[in-house]
């Protein structure tokens, strides 16, 4: 702090109509870097890809350098409403979306479970949260190694209960129930700190007054301490969402969409057209993560929403 | 279902509690117990199928098998080249665009600030083939750089949100005084907030190395070959090679996740303050 106060008396006073110019421009000049790289690499391509979507691309460029798509109007997304294989990418994604849910009720009583303060405990949370920090590569990875037929321990396991093993990554009705419980694991990881901290925050003096009023076990939780992780839980509930459609690293890494496209979701899909062996179909792959991206804005918006109002009320 | 403080119930339940903690942690981590000790099984047994009996000794060999034939190590030194550059870029162009949303009161601000925001949610898919358009049309395919550019802007709106917020948790009074006294708004932002920022600075240093070890998606866009690819992205190509021979996947997946969780060890305070950004009011 020595250095602002050098600064302070070094500085001469500007006159007062400069400074209030000063304070309009200066905003700006802070912004324009990252508004740029921004707009360069968020915005703007949000905007060609919904324009593309209406393109047929091969992704090449002739030898002028020109743009070689054909425009097709809405033929892609007339395409996508036959296109089974988008059929199951989509009903996929609900499945993700709807069991990545199971996340909060575990992740909670995992934080509650954790919430003493015993010996050790600090490094059975970080331990816990491990996870979370690891690469959804390896994660993946590791749930193959987990499933693998044969000798995995899953099999295994389900050999030992059924008597017949289950190799779930090569059984069509099942590998996605697979994936997701191997995206779960970090989830469950991620849901688990954010409750650890919210439960932190919570009033001690509230719980003491509910105790002394007879409130007990569900009753305590559902009335007394969830409204008080509401925060954390909006926090989850929108982690968890974005987690569940952005589940394109487990579903390459463990099957690559198969056995026969069972496990495809839109993202992974998407990339497949655009980019995969399949072929590069540009403007088809656009289609499917417009569509991919205006399910994500049903959430943005309800976040924003939120974020709005609580801007407004302060 | 509030816990009480363990303390209070009988010794029985104490002693259940004690012994519930490191089970439960045993169960919780087995897949990833599970394949560390893979990583140290001499192949033998593998092929003998002793998968989980005890091994017949420890094969460090695996590591210095996988160090030795396989190109991991240029992947590590070209997740490096992607990762501390992305931290230095988010972390330096976020500090001003939070700087400038939580102290200035322009008409646009809370407009900008909620597209930072939006932007930071929207799928990857939606930005793949013009950003790779782009990069390729730059020269920029398949570079350290092409990558790190982008997950600069991209991590940008999301370092935002953090940054603008803490700053916004900053006594205004601090630089209302300073203004008084005539100061530039830079030397404020320079001398006055920043020497405030150091612990937002970690945090999001430690968040932002994590994500982008960790990405894959990206570097499967944007990059291809050894020279370039960065560890996620060459552990998968290295699992199409090494078909079932689990002791080397095993190895290379613990090489790959060592440095985030060395980082999450080292920084945990931080990390988790990062992670947890908006849990408590």
């Amino acid at each position: 702090m020595a250095n602002a106060t050098d600064t302070v008396a070094a500085a001469p006073m500007p006159r007062a109509s400069g400074r209030w110019n000063q304070r309009k421009i200066a905003p700006w000049l802070f912004l324009a870097p990252g508004l740029f790289m921004f707009a360069v690499y968020v915005l703007w391509p949000i905007v060609q890809s919904i324009s593309l979507s209406f393109y047929d691309w091969n992704g090449l460029y002739n030898r002028d350098g020109e743009f070689t798509g054909r425009f097709i109007g809405l033929q892609n997304y007339r395409e996508l409403g036959s296109d089974p294989a988008f059929e199951i990418s989509l009903w996929n994604n609900l499945k993700w979306l709807v069991l990545y849910m199971l996340a909060l009720p575990i992740g909670l009583f995992l934080s509650i479970f954790l919430n003493q303060t015993v010996r050790g405990i600090r490094l059975y949370k970080s331990l816990f949260f491990f996870p979370f920090v690891i690469s959804q590569v390896v994660v993946g990875l590791i749930f193959a190694w987990f499933y693998a037929p044969n000798f995995g321990l899953f099999y295994l396991l389900t050999e030992w209960i059924t008597g017949d093993g289950t190799a779930i990554l090569a059984d069509p009705d099942l590998v996605t129930y697979g994936i997701i419980a191997a995206g779960l694991w970090p989830q469950i990881a991620y849901v688990m700190i954010l409750y650890l901290t919210g439960l932190n925050n919570v009033a001690p003096d509230q719980i003491e007054a509910a105790r002394l009023d007879g409130a007990k076990g569900w009753k305590m939780l559902w009335y007394v301490v969830l409204p008080q992780l509401r925060p954390a839980t909006f926090i989850a509930v929108i982690v968890t969402v974005i987690g569940a459609l952005r589940s394109f690293d487990l579903v390459s890494i463990m099957t690559s969409g198969g056995p026969f496209g069972s496990s495809r979701v839109l993202s992974f899909y998407m990339y497949e057209m655009a980019l995969g062996e399949i072929g590069l179909r540009m403007g088809y792959g656009a289609a499917i993560a417009v569509v991919l991206f205006a399910i994500m804005m049903i959430f943005i918006s309800g976040f924003i929403w939120k974020m709005w109002r609580d801007e407004t009320q302060r | 279902m509030f816990p009480r403080p363990i303390q209070q119930s009988s010794t029985g339940v104490q002693w259940l509690y004690s012994i519930a903690l490191p089970v439960a942690l045993l169960l919780w981590l087995f897949p990833l117990l599970g394949v560390a000790l893979t990583s140290l099984r001499p192949a033998s047994d593998l092929a003998q199928g002793n998968y989980f009996g005890m091994p017949s000794g420890i094969a460090w060999e695996n590591y210095i098998y996988i160090f030795t034939e396989t190109p991991i190590g240029q992947y590590m030194v070209n997740s490096l080249w992607v990762t501390i550059p992305t931290v230095i870029g988010a972390v330096s162009l976020s500090l001003m665009t939070g700087f400038a949303l939580a102290v200035y009161g322009f008409r646009a601000n809370i407009l900008v600030f909620f597209m930072f925001v939006a932007g930071n949610f929207v799928p990857f898919q939606i930005l793949m083939v013009p950003v790779r358009d782009m990069t390729l049309q730059l020269g920029m395919y398949d570079t350290w750089y092409g990558l790190a550019l982008f997950h600069i802007a991209f991590q940008t709106g999301f370092c935002t949100l953090f940054m603008r917020n803490f700053i916004k948790a900053l006594p205004f009074e601090l630089i209302e005084a300073a203004r008084v006294e005539g100061v530039t708004e830079w030397r404020i932002f320079w001398y006055i907030v920043l020497p405030l920022m150091r612990p937002a600075i970690a945090a999001l240093s430690v968040l932002v190395f994590t994500f982008i070890w960790n990405d894959f998606f990206w570097a499967t866009v944007l990059t291809q070959g050894v020279d370039s690819q960065p560890i996620t992205a060459g552990l998968s190509s290295l699992n199409g090679q090494w078909i079932a021979q689990w002791h080397l996947v095993s190895a290379g997946s613990i090489l790959a996740a060592l440095p985030p969780v060395a980082m999450f060890f080292l920084m945990q305070k931080h990390f988790i303050a990062g992670l947890t950004l908006g849990a408590v009011k």
